[in-house]
């Protein structure tokens, strides 16, 4: 009875817990810093069971369509509104239900791995209310079905994540990242509310279904379009609109850093929603395909390039990052290219979308998984300078381990998960254009060169004086970061189960646009 | 419909055009942050524009003397809009205050102790 109310409302229940814990940890906090540890740990638990119930829900019974305020969660058009869903509406589908997972299991592992890394710090009630508010952030941009709803969710993880960006004041340099993040941000929402604006005036609705079944692709749905591809491919930090990305990710504390991974891929998801929920075949999927895939490549090469000369670990990482987020580019790109031609789409079209797929939920865990070894090699000896490391690996020999399974995985070495994402990329781009396959495998040699090098600095050579009795991380940060290297290596061991029952349903829930939109539309 | 509104359209786009501008060109922070703000009135007229219906009233059926109705969502948009504006300009002006503190300047020139 129970159960079945919550399975039945776990689409608002997602967004909501997060919100209520947010605003009443100042209050909980007062009580006691155990207290509201708990407190926002077990919130997070039971985000994350919602987000894993819902997803299990999605991938065994379909899209799950939830309409606040109806009668019937399922009644997403009201009977006297002439076939209008006149509600905010949440639709689940497949690819939502992946970033919900990414967004749950990231969530938990950060957020065990706070307790331990920020506990030193004042204004602990505000980090805590503000990480919370990034996970109802990210929980409702992949969960809604509303347009203008996605751009209320996208402001709410803008102002949570500026603010975390800048929660370590720094003598100022944290701030001066924020202020550069948060003020591109909010041009791009911006950007993307005047889009929602086109959308609303051509065609009165903002559910996503509804404009997608009325798309007629006109002059103002181009603007519309190019409007939506620059803000959103600037939020997930692609070049040439990733300047914000080294300065944010490096200088936001590490557990923040991994959640800005997922906040970025949630964009991302915002980009390949557009793209295919609501446009699809209506748009020109070759040029518009080919476009995703020149600023994957950009991102690849120039992420890369400009990784290797750094030598503050965290802003290495984030260049990598960039770099990583070309592949996803790259492998749905080629996917919405041939978008359209059934037989190309079948020969390779889907493999590479659902390599692409698969990157990002790869990405997320062992990015993750790196920016949260270099949070714990930074709490246990103050720097993140590289020339400055040496030795490491006599005393802080887990996180070694941790920081090993993610360096593998991210340039791609089996049997980690980087590797069978990016086989899927590489093979099936290679049959779409072979010069980008090729230049997705250099990329990836040079990734490995750059931690080949990065682990020798920090974790090889004789012991340093200076670090003689450094401590490995205390157990919390070991246990986050474990969980993610468990999705690492569990990933990387079984692809074919994940791929089946996790990346397919997600491909072809955004090629299928019909499917969607009947779900909403019944039909009609 | 569209193009009997040109002027409001003009203004608009006007708007938006200062408010970028001022943000791009502007080195002061508190002037940037101005041209967001800008901006943002742009993105909100725009939106209530859309709304406008000429002698339409409001959808309240009782004693209604036209039929003529104006859908209410345009101006919902933009009073949240206006809302998560205010959140937004309130971070904005903490986070310059906050540079002003540690740095003692607000001009982005002198704001570089981010490495490039």
């Amino acid at each position: 009875m129970i159960t079945d109310a919550i399975i039945a409302n776990s689409p608002a229940l997602l967004v909501m817990i997060p919100l209520i814990a947010a605003f009443a940890c100042p209050f909980i906090g007062r009580i006691s810093p155990a207290v509201r540890n708990i407190w926002v740990v077990g919130a997070m638990v039971l985000t994350a069971a919602m987000a894993l119930l819902l997803a299990g829900e999605v991938l065994s019974g379909g899209t799950v369509v939830y309409t606040f305020g109806a009668s019937a969660a399922g009644m997403s058009i009201p009977p006297d509104s002439g076939g209008i869903p006149v509600r905010i509406v949440f639709t689940v589908d497949a690819m939502s239900a992946l970033m919900q997972i990414i967004g749950g299991v990231t969530g938990l592992a950060v957020i065990l791995y706070s307790i331990a890394s920020d506990r030193r710090h004042t204004g602990l009630e505000s980090y805590y209310t503000l990480y919370l508010l990034m996970i109802a952030g990210v929980m409702g941009m992949v969960s809604t079905g509303d347009l203008f709803n996605f751009f209320v969710f996208l402001e709410i993880l803008s102002i949570a994540s500026a603010g975390l960006i800048a929660y370590r004041i720094d003598r100022g340099v944290a701030v001066e990242a924020a202020v550069k993040y948060f003020v591109l941000s909010t041009i791009g929402a911006m950007v993307i509310l005047v889009a929602i604006g086109i959308f609303y005036g051509e065609y009165d609705a903002l559910n996503i279904a509804v404009i997608a079944s009325r798309m007629q692709f006109t002059l103002l749905d181009q603007v519309a379009l190019v409007l939506m591809i620059a803000a959103l491919g600037m939020k997930c930090g692609a070049v040439p609109m990733h300047f914000w990305t080294p300065d944010a990710y490096s200088m936001a504390p590490s557990s923040i850093t991994a959640m800005l991974v997922v906040a970025s891929q949630a964009s991302l998801y915002g980009l390949f929603r557009v793209v295919f929920t609501l446009y699809n075949v209506t748009l020109n999927a070759a040029t518009v395909g080919w476009i995703i895939i020149v600023l994957g490549v950009l991102s690849m090469v120039v992420g890369v390039t400009m990784a290797i000369p750094q030598k503050d670990v965290k802003r290495l990482m984030a260049y990598h990052a960039i770099s990583q987020t070309g592949y996803m580019l790259l492998g749905v790109g080629v996917g919405l290219a041939v978008l359209g031609n059934q037989s190309l789409l079948d020969a390779f079209g889907y493999v590479a979308m659902e390599g692409g797929i698969f990157h990002i939920i790869n990405h997320a865990m062992y990015k993750g998984l790196l920016f949260l070894t270099a949070g714990a090699i930074f709490y246990r000896i103050g720097t993140r300078n590289l020339n400055r490391m040496g030795g490491l690996g006599h005393n802080m020999k887990y996180t070694m381990v941790f920081f090993v399974i993610g360096a593998l995985a991210i340039a791609g070495i089996p049997p980690f998960n980087g590797f069978a994402s990016k086989l899927m990329i590489y093979e099936s781009v290679f049959m779409f254009n072979p010069i980008l396959s090729i230049i997705a495998m250099v990329v990836s040699i040079l990734t490995l060169a750059s931690f080949v090098k990065v682990f020798h600095s920090i974790f090889m050579g004789p012991r340093l004086p200076e670090y003689a009795d450094v401590k490995e991380a205390p157990a919390p940060m070991l246990i986050g970061m474990g969980i993610l290297a468990v999705v690492v290596v569990l990933f990387g061991l079984f692809p074919g189960v994940v791929v089946d029952h996790l990346i397919e349903p997600a491909a072809q829930a955004l090629v299928n646009q019909g499917a969607y939109i009947s779900a909403v539309m019944g039909g009609v | 419909m569209l193009a009997s509104f040109s002027v409001t359209y003009l203004v608009i786009v006007a708007l938006a055009v200062i408010g970028l501008a001022t943000a791009a060109i502007k080195r002061n922070l508190i002037k940037i942050f101005l041209g967001i703000t800008i901006f943002e009135s742009a993105v909100n007229l725009f939106l209530v524009t859309l709304g406008y219906r000429d002698g339409a009233v409001a959808p309240i059926f009782t004693d209604a003397p036209s039929t003529e109705m104006v859908m209410a969502t345009p101006q919902a948009l933009t009073l949240t809009s206006i809302v998560i504006g205010v959140a937004t300009s309130a971070l904005l002006l903490s986070l310059a205050v906050l540079i002003w503190k540690h740095y003692g300047t607000v001009d982005t020139d002198k704001i570089r102790r981010l490495k490039e």
